[in-house]
């Protein structure tokens, strides 16, 4: 079993805008990247799964290749810094896809 | 035959140096004024605008930057310094209440460094979402200290300020007009929250710089920006590529972030031609490349390939990064696709309530393992005593760090029991003293509150302070986050054109 760990450089939560938070995975090499796009590593349901919500709020997958990058948007539970706001700049929602791996079935 | 314009900026020796500079590359040049130079380029100089240098020199204004690292800048003759002094992400209350989330004396700092290098060289210095949210107040307070450190300095000039704020009315008629439209995922704006906003922006896009620019600026300080505005306006004013010149702003928005090791507290220099830019760090431990530029191009995007903008569209899907050496990083075939129609990002705030917090912690494991149903008995008992809490003209928030209290909702871990846990207790109510009073009675209630299985009888809660309560104040929420179409991307914007060494 590879983790994501393993092969990604970069793997971050952020804003985009006050309605919509944004994972980056950045991995260290092209073969990885590939290797992840070819498995649709990332896909709408495994979001939804790891973050609770349903796949409806899970905006968007992309791949950008000149930065091997895998990139996920998400609907925020609350619009930035509204009562109830956990993390006003959306720099701390990355961990749960530090469990994702390379043996996980993308369709489960 | 080439004509240099007697520039807007810098004394005769420039306009010497650029005929010299002209002749030596083998073109011929004269000294004459023109009144289209823009055009006049074009036409008579097909492909040969010289790349053009422009410097930020940190992330946001009052983050600092190595004086090396600028004086280094500096020594590779920059045309433009520009710099980004805000951004959203701080969150709604520095709009809402008007006051920057950067501090005074720093940002006094990077400015004076900026101001008497630009002033000395006379090159444009540009400030884009002054004082952190670039609404009037945030305006204000920048220009006070851009007056000081001129005062100080003995620095003279043209100063252009440009606000960015919204007027109410206007925006009401732009809602009824359907003018005013929603930005997905976020809900249709409507008339309540416009009027009770505190302060309403625009994001400015290039247009209104460059007219003041064309008017003899030499500093402008401008309200809310898209943020790459400040870096793109005197490259697109003087014919360079808009969609080179907006993904290289967008880049240097966040000086050295783009970099190998990133720092928002560094400078980034960008070399802009008609067919690409460069991107260099002025610090010998940093370096450009492909992946780390590649990579901040999904900053804070949902989308890398498109980015909208004021007026359009930033198109990187034919965009190629090039790494031309070890440390510099090349970009080319980024494109600008306007839009049917100009449209403004606009941001509004308005107070949601006022707050109290009290900060503590917990040890006991009976306790913690009960933790969601002694809330809830706290919760009860509070409500029970407020009326207040049941008519929902205030709330009871109880974040318990060590389970859930950075992620809330999107935790997958909450059932995992932690050996201790941080509890920030928090009332946010319509006055200040009922967020007090709820504060503190759910407080004392948690401290002494009964459950099953209690053997520590003598208090539930370890607090670090005392006092434990804190009063944080008018919270302040987002009002508006909206496209507003304009007819015109500059007359809403007006420049106010004064003297730096004027008093005020």
């Amino acid at each position: 079993m590879t983790r994501i760990s393993d092969v990604a450089s970069v793997i971050r939560s952020k804003n985009a805008g006050p309605y919509e938070l944004t994972f980056d995975i950045i991995f260290k090499d092209r073969h990885w990247y590939d290797e992840a796009l070819r498995r649709d590593l990332i896909n709408p349901a495994l979001i939804a799964r790891l973050y609770g919500v349903p796949e409806r709020d899970v905006l968007g997958i992309v791949a950008f290749a000149p930065a091997n990058a895998i990139k996920a948007t998400i609907k925020r539970p609350l619009v930035s810094g509204d009562i109830g706001e956990t993390d006003v700049y959306g720099a701390q929602q990355h961990a749960p896809l530090l469990t994702i791996s390379f043996d996980e079935d993308p369709a489960r | 035959m080439v004509r240099i314009k007697t520039p807007d900026l810098g004394g005769i020796h420039t306009t010497i140096e650029a005929v010299l500079c002209t002749q030596s590359d083998g073109a011929e040049a004269y000294h004459g004024a023109a009144e289209n130079i823009r055009k006049d380029r074009r036409r008579m100089t097909e492909q040969s605008l010289p790349p053009i240098r422009i410097l930020s020199p940190t992330a946001i204004l009052g983050y600092g930057f190595p004086r090396a690292s600028f004086d280094a800048a500096l020594a590779k003759r920059p045309d433009v310094i520009a710099v980004d002094a805000g951004s959203s992400d701080p969150g709604p209350y520095y709009l809402g209440a008007g006051v920057s989330f950067t501090d005074r004396t720093a940002v006094k700092r990077d400015l004076q460094l900026m101001l008497t290098a630009a002033r000395a060289r006379g090159i444009p210095l540009l400030v884009g979402t002054g004082g952190g949210a670039g609404a009037r107040p945030h305006l204000d307070w920048t220009v006070a200290i851009v007056r000081e450190i001129a005062r100080e300095e003995g620095l003279a000039g043209k100063l252009a300020v440009i606000p960015s704020d919204m007027d109410r009315k206007t925006l009401l008629a732009a809602l009824d007009s359907g003018e005013l439209v929603p930005l997905p995922p976020g809900d249709p704006a409507t008339a309540q929250d416009i009027e009770a906003s505190t302060h309403i922006v625009a994001q400015l896009g290039e247009e209104p710089l460059i007219a003041a620019l064309d008017a003899g600026a030499d500093v402008v300080i401008a309200g809310r920006c898209y943020d790459p505005a400040v870096f793109a306006a005197v490259p697109i004013r003087r014919g360079y590529p808009r969609g080179l010149a907006l993904h290289m702003g967008k880049i240097l928005e966040c000086a050295a972030i783009a970099a190998l090791p990133g720092s928002g507290s560094d400078c980034m220099l960008g070399t802009l031609d008609e067919d690409g830019f460069i991107l260099e760090t002025l610090n010998a431990d940093r370096v450009c490349t492909v992946t780390s530029v590649a990579a901040h191009t999904l900053y804070e995007k949902s989308d890398p390939y498109r980015l909208p903008g004021p007026g359009g569209v930033l198109d990187l899907t034919e965009t190629t990064f090039e790494q031309i050496d070890e440390a510099r990083v090349r970009v080319s075939g980024s494109r600008f696709i306007p839009s049917d129609g100009y449209f403004v990002k606009l941001e509004g705030a308005k107070v949601s309530g006022y707050r109290t917090v009290s900060i503590a912690g917990a040890r006991a494991p009976d306790f913690i393992a009960q933790l969601d149903e002694i809330i809830a008995g706290v919760r009860a008992r509070v409500a029970d005593n407020f009326p207040v809490m049941a008519e929902g003209d205030a709330r009871l928030l109880f974040r318990v760090y060590g389970r859930d209290g950075v992620m809330g909702a999107l935790e997958p871990e909450r059932d995992a029991l932690p050996h201790e846990v941080g509890i920030v207790i928090e009332a946010v109510a319509d006055t200040q003293d009922r967020a007090d009073t709820i504060c503190s009675f759910a407080r004392s209630t948690m401290l002494h509150f009964g459950y099953p299985g209690r053997v520590s009888t003598a208090g539930n809660l370890a607090f670090p302070y005392s006092p434990s309560d804190f009063e944080a104040g008018a919270v302040y929420g987002f009002s508006l986050y909206h496209l507003l179409r304009l007819d015109d991307p500059v007359a809403p914007f007006p420049f106010e054109l004064s003297n730096l060494e004027d008093p005020k």
